[in-house]
């Protein structure tokens, strides 16, 4: 498991892999398009390219080439700092996550992910930690009342739904006893997928990621009937698609670690030979993506009220409760 | 006439907020002024239905103070009315307020035919009452569309949407425009219905409760659409009607009043429909009405439809040359109707001097035309009572004590159409 990793592999494994989770961003988009307008009964984006696959690229192209204005009274560096943060710490958090068992291609031994940290969970929620503040200072430093208020909004949910989450999978870091994620997942395939055992904690855990990637019925920090578009309000071009990447990325993370933590990871079911374990991880991020699209078709907004209230009343003491009695029966039995 | 006395309080006394009733102050027993944010919701926003501007005071998520702001879209229907010949006027109502193009135009027609004094056949009302309804139908449903975006279910748009356009499918059959028809003339329609017309309406009514069935299976079991309906922008029965609502806004504030009912027109005597009313005056209430009001429109349309599929081949309009044009055949053979039709095209017809005031229940409530007359071939006067500008009154009420959140919700509750507000 600790076998000696090259510094150029893991440099090269880190380009690829960036490259790979920022394409599906962009391919997120556009399925996300797609889903949603075959849900509504319309067809989403059918022209650029066949089937509209081209779409993501000329969105890119777009945004490229917008200028990239800023409001007069923005404080200058921290309304760049803003996008910037968001998109860094988005990417950086993916590089824990586990895909595959490992290679030996041609003499090199290539790891199923980019680090392998013992701490990779704690990492993961420090990183999302200081992700947020990508978001706070972005809309407090554009200096608009809408972006204040969306900035607000996300300050408040990141950090109340940060605890619940964060509670949710204490129960599996239990029951495996490690906090790194290549361990948890072989833990996994030597028991079950904890899905069974914690499946609480598996829906505590989907439901604050949710709040916590902003997504609907959770979307109040960018609720654009309320405030037009939240913190990223004052934000055109590129840096409004570095906010937009980092929320998608942060939901492909969300999702690859909801899979690393109780869906067993890159382990399959049936035909499951070593190179095909990235195939296996992407399906079930895909399944998992799949649902929050659907959520966000068929759910109403929550309130503000509404939202804090079922963060710390209900989400909080159930992950709370699941955590304690999975302690106690990890000793007992 | 039934009673129409309120018969459930939700809060005792008046919530009213000041004597201008689309203002409320920030009570600074209540707020610290420090702490007020004064955020423009409109007119260029993406919440607000068309421009209406609300100039809301906030204490964090809180709506301390509000003042709506109207006038963005006034285009002075009513002046340039009066410039147009009774013929050439008969397209404006529908413009103004553009979700209710049938019932605006019913209502000046109606007004036109009241000063006139003329008789209009049978088989054209039961043909207004059909479309009127179908019309009623297609703005609760964009009323529904757009109420549930402005909760976040964005689904529900595009389902409303796709029953509507089978309805703008039926006017397009009848009048060949799908919106602003024109359909309704003076002494009648300006086309018999097609053939065939009412099969494809009867399929409609088919399918429509079935939609509604289905709206309502996805809001009423979803808990957060009920959390973000119930108890929010409260409205009672005396305030309703202190504040001059009518409509849906009125029957869902506990108030048994339906101009079809209470004052009937058209032959909405002859026919059997019941009135929804709800007591608690809540945004869910206002969609109860606005989703029954749906089912019961269905009714009305199709008994308008036997009653049409009874008069085939009757008259659809009135037989006065004076008022009506002759039929394009007789041109040909017949020099009075060539004349007629000249006078009629070129300089108009005439109404008899007097003042007239018609009004009936649109979609969005009690829509009233007051018409002017000096005896010429121009209206002297003309001034719509737009349901829409009475509802936005209704405003700084219900929206005390509400979340930033529940102040898009209310405002789309009190469905107002910004061209009905500022004509």
């Amino acid at each position: 498991m600790t076998q000696r990793v090259d510094w150029w592999v893991s440099l090269l494994q880190a380009f690829v892999v960036i490259n790979i989770v920022m394409g599906g961003f962009a391919y997120l988009t556009l399925a996300e398009r797609k889903v949603m307008g075959r849900m509504q009964l319309r067809y989403g984006p059918n022209r650029v390219g066949p089937y509209g696959l081209l779409q993501p690229i000329a969105d890119l192209v777009k945004l490229l080439h917008k200028e990239s204005f800023r409001p007069a009274a923005a404080i200058d560096w921290l309304y760049l700092l803003g996008p910037f943060l968001a998109a860094f710490t988005a990417l950086a958090t993916f590089s824990v996550i586990p895909f595959g068992p490992g290679w030996e291609i041609a003499g090199v031994y290539v790891p199923g992910q980019v680090a392998d940290l013992d701490i990779a969970l704690i990492l993961i929620f420090a990183i999302g930690s200081i992700g947020a503040y990508g978001f706070i200072v972005g809309g407090w430093a554009s200096d608009s009342k809408y972006a204040l208020l969306g900035a607000m909004r996300t300050c408040a949910q990141l950090v109340s739904y940060e605890v619940a989450l964060a509670l949710s999978v204490l129960g599996v870091v239990i029951m495996a006893g490690s906090l790194s994620l290549t361990e948890i997942v072989a833990a996994q395939a030597d028991s079950t997928w904890y899905v069974l055992p914690q499946i609480v904690g598996f829906l505590v855990f989907l439901l604050a990621g949710t709040a916590e990637t902003s997504r609907a019925p959770f979307d109040l920090p960018e609720a654009e009937q309320e405030l037009v578009a939240g913190y990223h309000t004052e934000y055109g071009g590129m840096r409004f698609g570095l906010y937009s990447m980092a929320e998608y990325i942060n939901l492909i993370t969300l999702s690859g670690l909801c899979v690393t933590l109780f869906l067993g990871g890159w382990h399959g079911i049936g035909f499951t030979p070593d190179w095909l374990a990235p195939a296996w991880f992407v399906a079930k991020v895909a399944v998992l993506l799949y649902v929050f699209i659907w959520m966000r078709t068929t759910l109403p907004r929550l309130r503000y009220d509404q939202l804090m209230r079922f963060g710390w009343k209900v989400l909080l003491p159930v992950a709370t409760l699941n955590a304690v009695v999975t302690a106690i029966l990890v000793v007992a039995l | 006439m039934t009673s129409i006395l309120p018969s459930a309080a939700i809060y005792e006394g008046t919530r009213i907020p000041s004597r201008v009733p689309t203002i409320l102050d920030v009570d600074p027993a209540k707020h610290d002024p420090e702490d007020i944010l004064r955020v423009n919701f409109g007119p260029n926003h993406p919440s607000t239905h068309g421009v209406l501007r609300l100039v809301v005071d906030l204490d964090g998520e809180q709506v301390a103070g509000i003042r709506a702001v109207i006038g963005y879209l006034h285009t002075g229907f009513e002046k340039t009315m009066e410039h147009k010949s009774w013929w050439k006027s008969i397209t404006y109502p529908a413009r103004i307020d553009y979700l209710s193009f049938h019932s605006n135009e019913l209502e000046y027609v109606l007004a036109i035919e009241k000063l006139l004094g003329i008789e209009v056949p049978r088989r054209a009302i039961w043909a207004r009452m059909a479309l009127a309804e179908l019309n009623r139908i297609h703005s609760h449903l964009v009323w529904l569309g757009t109420s549930a975006l402005e909760i976040g279910a964005i689904s529900l748009f595009w389902y409303a949407f796709d029953d509507r356009d089978a309805i703008l499918d039926l006017f397009e059959l009848a009048g060949g425009t799908r919106f602003h028809t024109r359909y309704v003339q003076v002494g009648g329609l300006a086309e018999d219905l097609p053939p065939g017309f009412t099969e494809e309406a009867r399929r409609f009514c088919e399918q429509m409760p079935r939609s509604v069935d289905e709206y309502e299976a996805l809001l009423d079991r979803q808990t957060i659409w009920l959390e973000r309906t119930k108890g929010i922008g409260l409205l009672s029965a005396a305030d309703a009607i202190a504040l001059g609502q009518s409509g849906p806004i009125l029957r869902a504030s506990g108030v048994n009043w339906d101009l079809r009912k209470n004052m009937p027109y058209l032959f909405y005597d002859q026919v059997e429909f019941d009135v929804p009313v709800y007591y608690n005056g809540d945004v869910y209430d206002r969609y109860k009405v606005h989703m029954d009001e749906m089912r019961q429109s269905v009714r009305i349309v199709r008994q308008c439809l036997d009653r049409l599929d009874e008069t085939e081949g009757e008259p659809w309009i009135a037989d006065d040359r004076k008022v009506v044009l002759p039929p394009r055949h007789e041109l040909h053979t017949s020099m009075e109707s060539l004349i007629h039709h000249f006078k009629i095209v070129t300089e108009g017809y005439t109404v008899p001097e007097g003042e007239v005031y018609v009004v009936i229940e649109s979609p969005r409530g009690e829509a009233g035309c007051y018409l002017v007359s000096d005896g010429g071939p121009r209206p002297w006067r003309v001034k719509f009572r737009p349901p829409s500008f009475a509802a936005l009154q209704a405003t700084a009420t219900a929206v005390q004590g509400c979340l930033v959140a529940d102040l898009v919700a209310v405002a789309a509750s009190l469905d107002p159409v910004m061209g009905d507000v500022d004509r």
